[in-house]
């Protein structure tokens, strides 16, 4: 199903003027142990419900954002900008 | 055709057993091809197909049917090769029509960058066997007189990969055989039997958790697509896999005039006429992760306006379906079968991306020999799970349906 996203900066726009930046994670420590490495490279949540991730306004403000979607029914939760504060 | 008018039942509906040999998650074409060769050679047939649907109703009915083994890497070659060979023989061995027209596939080079991605293919193909060649302007014509070859494309056509072993097979058929040749030989198919989850004592698998009771075995497949994750999270199996749609559509029926398998990695489509005269065309995945399979405005505008770019005069034609299915991507583009390293006898044969339906009688043959010899074969070894983690990645560059 096709969706719109709230852009924080220029409202509810088409996703298809989005690039999608998959989930959000954490980077592990540069001196982290390799399956710490292993695990943030490859392996993935793939989440089937409500997940966090990175989305870029490439069509608009080009500015990356994030939001909380539900992967099952596509419905957007929030957006924000990662250096606001999420709630 | 009459073969359909007989009244004979494919296969039969059962009670669950307090306990199986073997349990597959998921009763698609792979979990079916995989317990269809552990019963038919190595005599396993204490095993249990649970698919949380109806039979076909998953990625093995959504896909668009079409079987190649031009693909790049030494890897994939061969391995898809034996795939061909095997559906080849398939109406003979089951005894059932698959309906395998073999009526050749060509992929479309709009660059000389294009070009040079194409020769490559078809000198890896032939280096390893396979019936694969680059055709200029002149033969394309000759093959496929209805395509817009002109030079006032958008995208002008410049050369392809003809790939004559290549088609495409009626997919529900394959479903219906191999579950009808499984049910001649004991093994049961529980559909609308949904994995709750899955219970292991360490390394061992205990039992299998269903919404019809619980089940007892040591040894689980995961042959589930779409929805990989969800089952390997049951055991804590962490897996390199990113699920997105993928929609495909059918128009009203044609006369005749597309002879073959039309594929462009640039426009993004591929297209065929089946023999009722349809066109079945294909798209890209979708651009954002999904498990949701509705079909969207954007991709058949999408699929609508690249069919075009090859064939204008089909302009006013009416779509009759669209749909999607989901396609479990692993970062290399090439499947994951093997073992889990952290659980015995957690085997997998998942992240088929865009490329299972075409590979499912080879899968699951190879799966069944590992699961019943417990050695893996050489031709699926660089398929293991434990590849990410060695770093040692593919690569398939040739697999359809994704931007690379």
């Amino acid at each position: 199903m096709s969706f719109q996203l709230r852009c924080p900066q220029c409202g509810p726009r088409s996703v298809y003027e989005f690039r999608f930046g998959g989930e959000v994670r954490q980077r592990p420590l540069p001196d982290a142990a390799q399956e710490e490495w292993y695990r943030y490279v490859h392996t993935k949540k793939n989440q089937a419900g409500e997940q966090m991730e990175w989305w870029f306004h490439r069509s608009g403000c080009r500015q990356w954002l994030q939001a909380v979607r539900n992967t099952i029914s596509n419905e957007v939760k929030r957006t924000w900008f990662p250096d606001e504060d999420n709630e | 055709m009459f073969s359909l008018l007989r009244k004979e039942r494919m296969w039969r509906s059962h009670d669950l057993r307090r306990r199986y040999d073997v349990v597959i998650v998921g009763a698609g074409v792979h979990g079916l091809s995989t317990a269809y060769h552990l019963g038919q050679l190595h005599g396993v047939r204490s095993v249990a197909l649970l698919d949380r649907g109806y039979l076909g109703g998953g990625n093995s009915g959504r896909n668009t049917a079409i079987l190649r083994s031009n693909y790049r890497t030494p890897e994939g070659i061969p391995f898809y090769d034996a795939s061909v060979k095997l559906y080849e023989q398939m109406s003979e061995e089951l005894g059932w029509n698959v309906m395998f027209s073999q009526c050749g596939h060509l992929t479309l080079a709009h660059s000389d960058a294009g070009i040079v991605g194409l020769r490559v293919r078809a000198e890896n193909n032939q280096l390893m066997g396979v019936d694969s060649r680059l055709i200029d302007l002149g033969e394309i014509r000759r093959l496929v007189p209805g395509m817009d070859l002109s030079d006032r494309a958008r995208y002008p056509i410049l050369a392809a990969l003809y790939h004559p072993p290549g088609g495409v097979i009626r997919h529900d058929a394959v479903v219906w055989g191999y579950a009808r040749a499984c049910d001649r030989m004991g093994i049961e198919i529980h559909t609308d039997t949904e994995v709750t989850g899955i219970r292991r004592n360490g390394r061992k698998i205990e039992s299998v958790v269903t919404n019809r009771g619980e089940i007892a075995t040591e040894t689980v497949l995961n042959c589930t697509a779409g929805w990989a994750t969800t089952i390997s999270d049951m055991v804590s199996v962490p897996l390199p896999i990113v699920s997105y749609p993928l929609q495909a559509c059918v128009t009203q029926p044609l006369k005749p005039f597309l002879h073959h398998v039309i594929v462009s990695a640039t426009l993004h489509v591929y297209v065929n006429q089946t023999d009722k005269g349809e066109l079945v065309i294909g798209a890209e995945i979708d651009p954002y992760q999904s498990y949701n399979m509705r079909a969207t405005l954007p991709t058949l505008e999408q699929m609508a306006t690249y069919t075009l770019e090859l064939f204008p005069q089909l302009h006013a034609i009416r779509v009759l379906r669209q749909w999607g299915g989901i396609c479990d991507m692993t970062p290399d583009f090439a499947p994951i079968i093997g073992c889990a390293e952290e659980v015995d006898r957690f085997y997998m044969n998942v992240g088929w991306g865009t490329y299972g339906f075409k590979a499912a009688p080879a899968a699951g043959k190879f799966t069944a020999e590992m699961i019943a010899t417990g050695s893996t074969p050489g031709i699926i070894a660089p398929f293991t799970p434990a590849r990410f983690r060695a770093g040692k990645l593919l690569g398939e560059k040739a697999a359809a349906a994704v931007s690379h």
